[in-house]
């Protein structure tokens, strides 16, 4: 098999693999595009260093392209050549207009997912005393106030989770809430999505402004009782 | 009396229906006379302090932007040069390969003509500065004006120093003065260290303030300078110049290696790009260590900078990190592979599995690396993930992971240099077979542990895989490093040479290699350079000096990407001008000497680089 043949092939299989395997695991889901493109451009990548490391793979996989686009001894293969070499510069042409044109295609998914919060929350710690008693409290308001989106495993899957796009966090899953501190939970559940900065734009968060209707401590609480349930520990520096 | 009020109105009002032209031009007359009034009225008031000025179509950030980088680039070149060369120049003096002396001398050649560059950008940058940004400046000499005093000072004990460690150069090669001229340049270097350091207090302030004591300005500039940036930056910036200094050698090589009309030439060129491939390697291995403590360091001082940088729209960047550090990373060990191939007559079988392991591991921690945390999906694809995070691959997308595939990563490069280093070579110490057991055990080890904190650092508290496990990934990566260099090093000393290496045979795609290197390192510098200017967003100075001008906003990173590429394009025309001027003399010696003309390029320190001189007892110069 020539490493033209092989190159295709890996390709292909990786294509299939990251396409069809890869979302069908437990678990998963279907891979965007630009990430299977990312992937595959590796998977080239690789062939390519692999395939150039010595002269004689080099010859081996470069040496038959090279004769076929200068037409050197390639027999009955010039209309071919002459096909490629038309079709070839047309369809870089057709993919560069595509990609350029005007589109009724929305635009993508691009927010960003964890705006930095403003300044006055920055430097915040939990105010309430860590006991069991505050973080059963914590509990008790997260299940009256934030389960039914949140859910009640803390696995973002509440009875009204599916009424949501994007859908509410998941706070179990370990680069979630883990990888922040509290302060910043307590400016989102304070300020809900309404008060995402302009960085975070489109404001695409149904989170209520909790501000009108519970306390700070209560906040606090919550945010304890959330990092309890989920098992998961604020980030801290201490 | 009231009654004749409003007649008298009615009446001008009337009269103005019947004169409105004629009145409305009395009007507009009266007001242009009246407006040189208002310039005296202006004037009589006190005029404030202006705060900006601006540059018009291009605009005064756009300007300080590009000359701000093309200044620390070439800054960052000339103090890597030197440490290139003075390493190249003690390896000679204590070896006796007098080719690292000759191509030690070669790049100090650069460094007079690099030094004025990186002054001429430098006083340029502060004039714009002081123009453009007067309220700043003046904000930053209250605080800094000593430290001011200690630059100037320790310029012109550096100038002197660089004046006598090159001209001093062929006097001073044997005995005595030998041993001073190395001392010379270690004070070059010493120097330059702390000319690197005392901007690096100015910049890192204004990204993280301290509150600033009251007392004498001494105290108070210190205070300022000792700001919780200030180390990291220090470190992270001294080993990214090795690295630049490394690559710009090797992209030079490469250059003049693909231009090469002799053998000769051609020998010492590929040669060359070898030792910068070598140098570059040598600093990339540690960069990472030094990135990932800055990084801690700005989000310990201030979670909403980190978050900007890491989690908010800043990063992005480190999506394109990751891209240009993985083209790094492949490019270097590519070259080595090469090298393997090409100077080793006879090994390209032999190595051909190794290679293709490193390449996979290689290519699977890039996969990584570059899987973002958010996806860039379209609205569909958003919805079958149920989000832009995908449920399985999100994971991928976070510290944990990124830290233990970069570990990897310089494992892989450490492994491939070794394998370089002992390609073409028989051990024969009797030990031999334990020493390589106990190697491949050591490395297999390592990466275990690495990737089982790596996966068990989801499962903690961040700060103990913070503190702890991502140091302890990073002291298992030196704990291999430092083990099996020496154990290579013992094995190598009693080894058989089966295949002697032969320079000068590498395909031209090596030297484009190197240039790919550079122009690698060159874009990485200028990215994030940008992240940690941008990272203040609207302040001069973070929290403390408003940015008020019209352009407090962060531009869109489709913009200043391309601002980075021209910066990338500028430095590599102004480094080529450096090289051409320096070389310029050489090549009319060329001419002018009837004994040299068998060097077509001049360059005669170059030539000398063949490897006659390599023999002892041989000296031409």
């Amino acid at each position: 098999m020539g490493p033209i043949i092989k190159l295709i092939l890996l390709n292909v299989v990786t294509y299939l693999i990251l396409k069809f395997v890869l979302p069908n695991v437990p678990g998963s889901a279907p891979l965007p595009a630009s990430l299977i493109f990312l992937y595959l451009l590796l998977t080239t990548s690789g062939f390519l260093i692999l395939a150039t490391v010595s002269a004689e793979s080099k010859e081996e996989f470069w040496g038959p392209i090279q004769r076929f686009l200068v037409g050197d001894g390639i027999g009955g293969l010039q209309a071919l050549r002459w096909v490629v070499l038309i079709l070839f510069p047309l369809l870089v042409g057709w993919q560069t207009y595509n990609s350029t044109a005007v589109s009724d295609a929305p635009p993508g998914e691009n927010r960003t997912i964890h705006p930095a919060p403003p300044g006055e929350y920055a430097g915040l710690s939990n105010p309430v005393p860590k006991t069991p008693e505050t973080i059963q409290q914590g509990k008790g308001f997260y299940a009256a106030f934030c389960s039914p989106c949140h859910g009640g495993n803390f696995d973002g899957k509440g009875s009204a989770a599916r009424g949501f796009n994007p859908p509410p966090a998941n706070f179990a899953d370990p680069t979630t809430i883990a990888m922040l501190q509290e302060s910043y939970l307590f400016w989102r559940i304070k300020k809900g999505g309404v008060g995402l900065p302009i960085e975070g734009m489109p404001w695409k968060s149904a989170m209520p402004r909790w501000e009108l209707e519970l306390p700070d401590e209560w906040i606090w609480k919550i945010i304890m009782g959330e990092y309890d349930g989920a098992h998961q520990s604020p980030r801290t520096w201490e | 009396m009231q009654q004749d009020q409003g007649g008298w109105i009615q009446r001008l009002l009337r009269s103005s229906r019947e004169h409105g032209g004629a009145l409305l031009g009395l009007a507009i007359a009266a007001g242009l006379l009246g407006l040189p009034a208002l310039v005296f009225g202006a004037d009589a008031a006190p005029a404030a302090p202006t705060e900006y000025r601006d540059v018009p179509y291009v605009g005064s950030r756009n300007v300080i932007w590009v000359i701000a980088q093309l200044h620390l680039l070439l800054a960052g070149f000339v103090l890597g040069v030197p440490m290139f060369a003075w390493v190249c120049e003690v390896v000679a003096w204590r070896g006796g390969e007098k080719r690292y002396d000759k191509l030690a001398k070669e790049f100090t050649k650069l460094l007079t003509s690099a030094y004025s560059t990186t002054a001429l950008f430098g006083g340029i940058l502060l004039f714009m500065l002081i123009a453009f940004y007067p309220k700043l400046m003046n904000y930053l000499t209250d605080i800094f004006f000593p430290s001011f005093i200690v630059y100037c000072i320790l310029f012109l004990v550096e100038t002197a120093t660089l004046y006598v460690y090159w001209y001093g150069w062929d006097t001073m090669q044997y005995g005595g003065k030998k041993t001073f001229h190395i001392f010379l340049g270690f004070m070059l270097n010493f120097f330059a260290f702390f000319i690197m350091i005392i901007p690096n207090s100015w910049a890192t302030f204004q990204s993280s303030p301290v509150v600033i004591a009251e007392g004498t300005d001494l105290a108070r500039a210190w205070a300022a300078t000792w700001n919780p940036t200030w180390w990291p930056v220090n470190i992270h910036r001294i080993i990214a110049n090795v690295v630049l200094g490394g690559y710009i050698c090797g992209a030079y090589a490469g250059i003049r290696y693909l231009s090469a009309k002799t053998p000769e030439e051609r020998d010492h060129y590929d040669w060359m790009g070898y030792v910068g491939n070598f140098i570059g390697v040598f600093g990339l291995l540690a960069l990472p260590f030094a990135g990932y403590w800055l990084m801690r360091e700005i989000y310990q001082y201030n979670q909403q900078m980190g978050i900007t940088l890491m989690g908010g729209f800043l990063s992005w960047l480190f999506i394109l990190q990751a891209m240009l550090i993985g083209v790094l990373f492949l490019g270097s060990n590519y070259y080595f592979w090469l090298g393997i191939t090409y100077r080793i007559p006879g090994s390209a079988l032999k190595y051909r599995r190794p290679m293709l392991a490193m390449l996979v591991v290689l290519l699977l921690c890039l996969a990584v690396w570059m899987t973002p945390h958010s996806l860039v999906a379209s609205l569909e694809e958003a919805a079958k993930m149920g989000g832009s995070h995908h449920p399985l691959l999100g994971v991928l997308g976070v510290m944990s992971a990124k830290m233990t595939v970069s570990n990897l990563m310089i494992l892989v490069t450490f492994m491939s240099f070794i394998m370089y280093w002992r390609a073409g070579k028989q051990d024969t110490a009797g030990w031999a077979k334990i020493a390589k057991a106990i190697m491949g055990a050591i490395l297999v080890l390592a990466g275990i542990a690495v990737i089982i904190l790596g996966v068990w650092g989801y499962f903690v508290p961040a700060i103990i895989r913070i503190n702890y496990f991502s140091t302890s990934q990073v002291l298992i990566v030196i704990g291999v490093m430092l083990t099996i260099t020496p154990l290579t090093a013992l094995l190598l000393k009693s080894a058989k040479t089966t295949t002697e290496m032969v320079w000068g045979k590498m395909p031209p795609r090596a030297g484009y290699s190197l240039v790919l290197n550079a122009i690698m390192v060159i874009l990485l510098m200028t990215l994030m350079g940008y992240a940690r200017s941008s990272s203040r967003v609207h302040w001069h100075v973070y929290g403390v000096v408003r940015d008020t001008s019209q352009y407090a906003y962060s531009p869109a990173l489709g913009y200043a990407s391309g601002i980075m590429a021209l910066c990338t394009f500028f430095f590599c025309m102004i480094v080529a001008f450096i090289f051409w001027v320096a070389t310029m003399g050489d090549k009319a010696k060329g001419v002018t000497e009837p004994k040299k003309a068998e060097l077509p390029h001049g360059m005669p320190a170059m030539a000398g680089a063949s490897s006659a001189l390599d023999k002892p007892g041989e000296r031409k110069f």
